[in-house]
């Protein structure tokens, strides 16, 4: 395991005649013995005999535990710990604003400091004010339309910490693969290791989640990523209106928006196939309803409703219908989007843009994203907005997916 | 030589506080009696004058005195227990000085400190006994206030939780001290500054030698080895045993039971 960095760290005052008790030589082993790290700041050694000592250390640990237990033991030798600034506070002047100066958040863990004490926040989410609550202390990460009038937020920068990344232990994919999007990547060595990633994943019960565009049905890739949901690769979908709708529409009518999956040819009013579809789904009153009556026998959704698999789609501008569990309110998208995120450890953001900033920005730092999108604008755009940890592969979705689901067919 | 001792009329053991402790333990409350009699003689026969608190009812650890905090002349430092269950002495104990006209300087207020239990004058030093009753930052505090170097000893065994059950000054160059009660630090602080350290053995830290009180020649402590005697007449003590046994069950002996004054 790579060495942690210490980001604990703590200021202590010692004084007396710590020179001829060995005070201080006992203050300094200690702190190396148990792990921990120092530095003197100050040192003022008494000139006389019953001058005192005085020093000012900084003292580091990896972890909250570990730096507790350090001063813990280093106060029984009589070093004063010198306090810090607490974080500022301010109430929300109305609700859905953040009061002047609001903290805003990173997706980075984050702590604050109130009453002499660490506290982190309860979970990671970037642009967002933190919340802290009056009577238990807890400190969550608030977004505009949560914001209460008079709920307390953090204000300034002043005793909130911010913890960077640590070096990943299998850092080699993700060091190798840096975000910088290229269409000059070896892809095949890349998806093999990301299949890798998700077996791993699905033998640990961890939790994928994918984030799909429809361009996955017009390149003809559904199947593969129906494949990859009925084995129990992927536990939680994210996407809109189109991936549903075309997704169905294969399903029913085996075109993609009009045209043919096997021929690639405008079939006969195969425009309307798509608003037939939609149509059909809202008669029947959801897709899991039209799929556990057979109307759909398969595809994404089909394999989604067969294995239990989560879905939530936000809904847009340009919408047709929309499907009956396409949600319109976008807050509402989010609150459920958060909910499916928690305890995530991989996010494929498959040929989508939109959807795939809206899941970055609710995501914690320390979570892996894979985005692979035709477009290498689409790709940069995530790690431009400060998506970290994530690997970019401009290739054909379509490519994408069957190479990936050849990868874990083969064992 | 003045000291202050409490007479055993709520002498008993309710609670236990140390490894000594027993509630099992009865006391024998007239052969503690006799005990401290014999020990109150003992010290006025050799010419030290003694003087007596009356014991609070609720405070079986009264008898205790040298717990009672610091006397600097007319100053009194009292101590803060750690333990709850010895918290009722300290009104007493303060009541007691201020009658008196000491001046009350309460330097370890909001720490634990516990007397000349944990803080013994060496030459123009103070040694500090930590960790298990009083805190290193209190002795600081008082050694600041009385305006004399501090030497901090940390103390690793539970038997002798505080600094007179494991070191007794007996001059400018001597003193007798049970190496294992300390650390390394604490070891190698005390053979600096003590340029005579008489280590005793397992059996006599026990027995309690190191918490007895050196009055001109002698030396009065509860009991010592043969090898403890000679060794300490070599150096010119005679020792006087005072047998303290009852006392002990509740981890005390006779520097326990005085403070000086």
């Amino acid at each position: 395991m790579a060495a942690k960095s210490a980001h604990f760290s703590e200021t202590l005052l010692l004084q007396g005649h710590i020179i001829d008790s060995l005070t201080f030589s006992k203050v300094l082993d200690r702190i190396m013995e148990r792990g921990g790290r120092f530095t003197i700041q100050d040192i003022h050694v008494g000139q006389r005999k019953y001058e005192r000592s005085r020093a000012v250390l900084s003292v580091e640990a990896s972890s909250q535990h570990q730096l507790d237990e350090l001063l813990k033991e280093l106060r029984n030798l009589g070093a004063e710990v010198l306090e810090k600034e607490d974080v500022k506070l301010a109430p929300a002047p109305r609700s859905g604003v953040f009061p002047d100066g609001f903290y805003a958040t990173t997706n980075l863990e984050t702590w604050i400091r109130r009453g002499g004490r660490w506290i982190k926040m309860a979970r990671e989410e970037m642009d967002s004010g933190i919340r802290v609550d009056r009577k238990t202390g807890r400190a969550e990460p608030v977004r505009f339309a949560s914001v209460k009038k008079g709920d307390l937020f953090v204000v300034g920068h002043q005793g909130v910490k911010v913890v960077p990344l640590e070096r990943p232990r299998d850092a080699a994919l993700f060091e190798f693969m840096t975000s910088d999007a290229s269409t000059e990547k070896p892809k095949a060595a890349f998806i093999h290791q990301i299949a890798q990633a998700m077996r791993d994943i699905k033998k640990r019960k961890g939790k994928v989640c994918v984030v799909g565009g429809p361009a996955i049905i017009h390149t003809g890739a559904h199947q593969d990523l129906a494949w990859l949901i009925e084995h129990g690769y992927v536990n939680v979908l994210f996407a809109g209106n189109a991936l549903a709708t075309h997704d169905m529409e294969a399903a029913l009518f085996n075109t993609s928006l009009g045209l043919s999956l096997k021929s690639g040819a405008v079939t006969h009013e195969g425009h309307e196939h798509h608003l037939r579809t939609i149509n059909l789904v809202r008669k029947i009153g959801s897709i899991r309803e039209a799929v556990r009556k057979g109307a759909i026998r398969s595809g994404i959704m089909a394999a989604c409703v067969h294995r239990n698999i989560p879905f939530v789609l936000a809904g847009s501008i340009r919408d047709d219908g929309p499907l009956p569990e396409v949600m319109t309110d976008m807050l509402q998208a989010q609150r459920e989007m958060r909910k499916h995120l928690m305890g995530v450890d991989l996010v494929l953001m498959l040929a989508t843009t939109l959807h795939s900033v809206a899941v970055g920005n609710l995501l914690p730092a320390r979570v892996r994203t894979v985005c692979v999108d035709m477009n290498p604008s689409s790709v940069t755009k995530l790690s431009d907005r400060g998506t970290w940890q994530s690997i970019s592969l401009v290739t054909d979705i379509g490519y994408f997916l069957r190479e990936l689901r050849t990868q874990l067919q083969r064992r | 030589m003045q000291v202050l001792m409490c007479a055993p009329s709520h002498y008993d053991i309710r609670y236990e506080i140390n490894p000594w402790m027993k509630l099992r333990n009865r006391i024998r409350a007239s052969e503690a009696r006799a005990q401290w009699n014999g020990l109150y003689r003992a010290l006025v026969s050799l010419g030290v004058h003694v003087l007596t608190i009356p014991q609070k009812k609720d405070c079986p650890d009264m008898v205790f005195t040298a717990n009672a905090g610091v006397v600097n002349r007319k100053t009194f430092i009292p101590s803060h227990f750690r333990y709850a269950e010895r918290r009722g002495e300290e009104s007493a104990f303060i009541g007691f000085f201020k009658r008196r006209s000491y001046r009350i300087a309460d330097v370890a207020a909001s720490l634990f400190f516990e007397g000349e239990g944990d803080l013994l004058p060496y030459r123009d030093l103070l040694f500090g006994g930590f960790r298990f009753r009083s805190e290193i930052r209190a002795h600081e505090r008082v050694s600041e206030c009385l305006k004399k170097r501090f030497v901090a000893l940390e103390l690793v065994q539970p038997r002798f939780y505080h600094l007179d059950t494991c070191f007794l000054p007996l001059n400018e160059d001597s003193a007798l001290y049970y190496p294992k009660a300390f650390d390394a630090y604490g070891r190698k602080a005390i053979l600096r500054f003590v340029k005579n350290p008489i280590a005793v053995g397992a059996a006599d830290a026990a027995a309690f030698a190191c918490n007895g009180i050196r009055v001109g020649r002698t030396v009065v402590l509860n009991k010592a080895s043969l090898a403890l005697k000679k060794r300490l007449r070599t150096e010119g003590y005679e020792v006087l045993e005072s047998s303290t046994s009852e006392f002990m069950k509740a981890g005390g002996s006779v520097k326990c039971l005085l403070l000086k004054l």
